[in-house]
């Protein structure tokens, strides 16, 4: 009815009808983006809060003077994008299939060169003193978030087990388990996931284990049941799931170095001045935002972790 | 001629992932990063239809349906339709004008320079795309229309080059038109003369002024 002769259609009409389309849908998308998106994902995130339900159980913690005041990443977005490759390398998929990620019963062995090796109980480290860090999340893959962490410093952990002066780094070890982390029946990384530390960077006040988010115990897909966060440093430094804590002599190889050892280093300090061997480090998108902004360097902690870089050349050591 | 309709559900069909990305946008169920997800659904749709274009000669040839050639240049121009998308996308909406960035972005990123290089390709065969073009150019149209092959290629390299780790998904294209290429290097290897003027026979009775470029 509408083409009464479909065959008839000179095709050099298809394109501009294709631009007249394109044209549209950009300002369709542009304007959803700028305001109704958003608008509408907010107000989801009112009225709909059950889904925090899923996370668990409310923690009791302290405020930190070491938190932004920036806004932070609604809750429906910390938890539905997310990279860990344990579960899926879809950033959307980990939200799904974690939802019947047991984190209990779950220990965490502190070992290595130290006095007292321990092996801590998950329920136990909720007990101790913890703080809200209202931290800044930088992506290597150029996206941020601001995170309400709920955790304790790394160094209360460490100094119970009363390193040894031979230690010089942290390596740290998630858990190996192909049947509740599904991603981990292929070898897209090699498994377990290990991460590390210089002692210095592993003893920094602002460097912490996370047990919870938004005030309650860790979603799965966010690492549970406990995390690492070292908020000057690129997201993939923070190692979920970890079930052991060694400290090591020489410096750890990390999963991501050892995939790819010219695009992630040990250290991967947030950086605007050293790009990614395929894509810029100069500016990040925040989720929720729509124009981007500039990358901080060390993500804006500078002030607190400057100090620990002093004449290293950032670029050969990224 | 086949059903009258055809023509236009498949106009239309080839828009509903247009369709779905400005519904999704519109109801905001794009996920917590809207624009990453246009600029992947408009850049994986420029390949599905860089593929579906290259696969309208092997189809049309073991099926002897040589009526589909009728569907090609649609195709074609939807590919370069889809990636007009993710350019401006990409342009617009991922770095905002920001024309000193993406100048050094398609010089110093691989994968934005191939993926350039594909987009660029593609904008000659869009402009001689039409009846007219097609009678001035002549022979020549037909060589000019392989560019299709290095843009098809560019595409999944550019595909492959961005993944970070896990690339799977850009492979199984990378498979495909593997096999969309050597089919044309099978028939070309094995091809007489009699064999080609009976394949072109009934794409010229059906549609002169179709060029194959097979």
């Amino acid at each position: 009815m509408l083409i009464k002769k479909p065959s008839d259609i000179p095709s050099a009409e298809i394109t501009p009808k294709g631009l007249y389309l394109n044209r549209r849908s950009f300002i369709a998308g542009a304007g959803a983006l700028a305001g109704v998106a958003l608008a509408a994902r907010q107000l989801s995130h009112i009225i709909a809060p059950s889904e925090k339900v899923i996370a668990g159980t409310k923690l009791d913690y302290g405020k930190s003077s070491y938190s932004t005041s920036e806004k932070e990443t609604p809750f429906n977005d910390i938890t539905h994008y997310n990279n860990y490759y344990e579960f899926s390398t879809d950033k959307y998929e980990p939200a799904d299939l974690a939802k019947n990620f047991n984190p209990r019963p779950w220990t965490i062995k502190v070992e290595g060169l130290v006095n007292k090796p321990k092996t801590f109980d998950v329920d136990a480290l909720l007990k101790k003193h913890l703080e809200e860090r209202i931290y800044r999340m930088r992506c290597v893959e150029g996206w941020s978030m601001v995170i309400p962490w709920i955790g304790f410093p790394l160094s209360a952990l460490l100094s119970e087990v009363e390193p040894i002066s031979k230690a010089k780094f942290v390596e740290f070890t998630s858990l190996h388990d192909p049947k509740r982390f599904p991603g981990q029946q292929r070898n897209v990384l090699e498994w377990p996931y290990v991460e590390g530390l210089r002692m210095d960077e592993a003893m920094h006040p602002l460097t912490i284990l996370a047990v919870g988010l938004y005030g309650e115990t860790l979603p799965n897909q966010d690492g549970a049941p406990v995390r690492l966060v070292v908020p000057w440093k690129y997201g993939f430094k923070g190692i979920k799931a970890i079930v052991d804590i060694k400290l090591v002599e020489k410096q750890p190889i990390s999963t991501w170095t050892k995939a790819a050892p010219n695009e992630y280093g040990f250290y991967s300090n947030v950086n605007p001045d050293v790009d990614h061997p395929r894509w810029s480090q100069a500016k990040e998108r925040r989720i929720g935002e729509f124009l981007k902004r500039p990358t901080l360097m060390y993500n804006g902690y500078g002030d607190q972790v400057a100090y620990m870089y002093n004449g290293m050349d950032l670029k050969k050591n990224f | 001629m086949k059903a009258k309709y055809l023509k236009p559900v498949v106009f239309l069909a080839c828009l509903v992932p247009l369709g779905r990305l400005a519904w999704n946008a519109y109801s905001s169920a794009l996920g917590a990063n809207p624009i990453q997800v246009i600029t992947w659904s408009t850049g994986t749709w420029t390949i599905v239809f860089l593929m579906v274009t290259l696969s309208v000669t092997p189809v049309r040839q073991l099926t002897k349906q040589y009526w589909l050639i009728q569907y090609r240049r649609m195709f074609g121009l939807f590919a370069f339709f889809y990636g007009c998308l993710h350019f401006v996308t990409y342009i617009w909406l991922d770095q905002f004008f920001d024309l000193h960035s993406i100048a050094k972005d398609v010089v110093k990123r691989k994968f934005i320079t191939v993926g350039f290089t594909a987009f660029v390709l593609m904008i000659p065969l869009a402009l001689t795309s039409t009846q007219r073009a097609i009678r001035w150019l002549g022979k020549r149209w037909q060589k000019l229309h392989r560019l299709i092959y290095v843009t098809a290629i560019a595409g999944v390299v550019h595909y492959i080059w961005l993944v970070k780790k896990d690339i799977r998904v850009p492979l199984i294209y990378a498979v495909i038109l593997g096999v969309l290429l050597l089919y044309r290097v099978i028939v070309r290897a094995t091809q007489h003369t009699p064999v080609q003027q009976r394949m072109d026979k009934p794409t010229t009775r059906i549609d002169r002024s179709t060029v194959a470029a097979d």
